[in-house]
């Protein structure tokens, strides 16, 4: 009996004709798992033309912010500690990713239940990530002074030492304090008090002071902005010059804002699929369809690739 | 997960967190001992420095592999469903290398460009000695 079917369907496959009237299911998939398996190639490409764009620019720059001075902050007050908080962040990804798994087995079981809960955790997962990430872009923005077209992080090219404000009078620098801003010192040669000829005593955003710190070539810094203003701490030179710390390449902020921003979005865009999904599931929507919750598979196979883009924007941008 | 039954299903599942938590870690180890904040100086050593981003590659490639064919059942997919999603993804592989070759390229003229910018120009103009410079002025 089973050798008459299966001489039948080869018969309807070989007539080409039958093939255009519909009913057939290329790649044994069907149309919406499919098209989801496409997009999700054309987003592949999307986000690989971005990083390969910021290690094309990388690549071209004499210098570069070295990421684990740049990312080296986590709540709670803790910094130096490269690395930590965005290992938690991968974590969180993980774990809503293999959740994911769970509820889409549950959901070929049948059990929307199972789908239901397995889901919610995908979700706290999600909306974990997202919460890490805003902590990560406020502190980037309004404690360290980065945005799009301002790069405060850079990486020293000279030996030399910091100036504390006594050094920098006994050079001749005429120092200058307004009401409600720090002072600065005007360089000896000035004509005018122009940003480019003002000094400052090199202090972080912790107030911690770095007069009298040397400084090696290699070395990162971040230039302190207080109130908006940047402060280019002084630095003397081996060779005797008295230079000012200068901005790190202005790519790097708008790469970064840019690709994890996108990211972000894709997983903001997730999260509220995934709620719709859920309260589908909930109601009780895909029961009569019988194809084992098919929707929570299209969309699993969605966050499954968040994720995914997410292992190459954590190895382009934090741990190279 | 067509070939296992739900609890071995389920098992695989924990399998897969501990291996993508214990790869990541592992990439983390790495990716610090390679900017010398494990050893001292190590961030000097070019041979760890490159050996390291090589290893960090090569985990981030294994992490991919395991969550499209595993978390997405790209490998329970027929065989043409799944060539035409990874074949294109081939295309990538020479856009890393044109575009790397194309960044350094810049970096090189831009070097250029400040050199020739710093050179010193002579008031008197001793231009005709300069063949070259001579040729692109007629």
């Amino acid at each position: 009996m089973a050798a008459d079917t299966s001489t039948l369907e080869h018969q309807v496959h070989e007539s080409e004709a039958d093939l255009w009237e519909g009913g057939q299911t290329p790649f044994k998939a069907s149309y919406g798992k499919l098209m989801m398996w496409y997009f999700l190639l054309s987003d592949a490409f999307t986000f690989s033309a971005f990083l390969i764009t910021y290690g094309a620019l990388r690549v071209s720059s004499p210098t570069w912010p070295v990421p684990d001075f740049v990312f080296a902050t986590a709540p709670f007050g803790i910094h130096d500690m490269p690395l930590i908080f965005v290992t938690v962040m991968s974590f969180l990804l993980i774990i809503s990713s293999v959740t994911m798994v769970r509820a889409v087995q549950e959901g070929h079981r049948e059990n929307p239940k199972g789908v239901v809960f397995w889901m919610l955790m995908t979700i706290i997962g999600g909306l974990g990530f997202l919460g890490c990430q805003a902590w990560e872009w406020n502190n980037l923005i309004n404690t360290e002074g980065m945005t799009i077209h301002v790069n405060p992080f850079g990486v020293h090219t000279e030996s030399g030492v910091y100036m504390s404000a006594s050094d920098l009078k006994s050079e001749g620098f005429k120092e200058v304090a307004h009401e409600g801003h720090a002072t600065y010192y005007l360089h000896p040669d000035a004509d005018a008090d122009t940003e480019e000829n003002r000094y400052y005593e090199k202090i972080d955003h912790f107030d911690k002071s770095y007069a009298g710190e040397s400084i090696e070539p290699g070395d990162s810094y971040l230039i302190t902005a207080h109130s908006g203003e940047y402060q280019n701490g002084a630095i003397k030179t081996t060779g005797g010059d008295i230079v000012k710390e200068s901005f790190g390449p202005k790519a790097f902020g708008a790469l970064f804002f840019c690709i994890t921003g996108f990211h972000g979005f894709h997983v903001f865009s997730g999260v509220v699929f995934l709620l719709i999904i859920c309260l589908n599931v909930a109601s009780g929507l895909y029961v009569d369809r019988k194809n084992g919750n098919e929707m929570v598979e299209k969309i699993g196979l969605y966050w499954h690739f968040v994720d995914l883009v997410w292992v190459f924007v954590f190895l382009v941008f934090y741990l190279l | 997960m067509a070939h296992q039954s739900y609890e071995e299903a389920k098992k695989f599942v924990i399998k897969g967190l501990w291996l993508l938590a214990i790869v990541t870690l592992i990439e983390v180890g790495i990716s610090l001992l390679g900017k010398g904040h494990l050893i001292e100086g190590a961030d000097k050593w070019t041979w760890l420095v490159i050996t390291a981003a090589l290893i960090i590659g090569a985990l981030s490639l294994y992490k991919a592999y395991f969550i499209v064919y595993f978390f997405m059942h790209l490998g329970h997919e027929v065989k043409g469903m799944r060539w035409s999603v990874l074949l294109p993804c081939l295309l990538l592989v020479w856009a890393i290398i044109a575009f790397m070759q194309e960044g350094s390229a810049w970096g090189e003229r831009r070097q250029q460009i400040k050199d020739k910018d710093a050179e010193p120009i002579s008031p008197t103009g001793d231009i005709q000695n300069d063949e070259e410079t001579y040729r692109g002025l007629i």
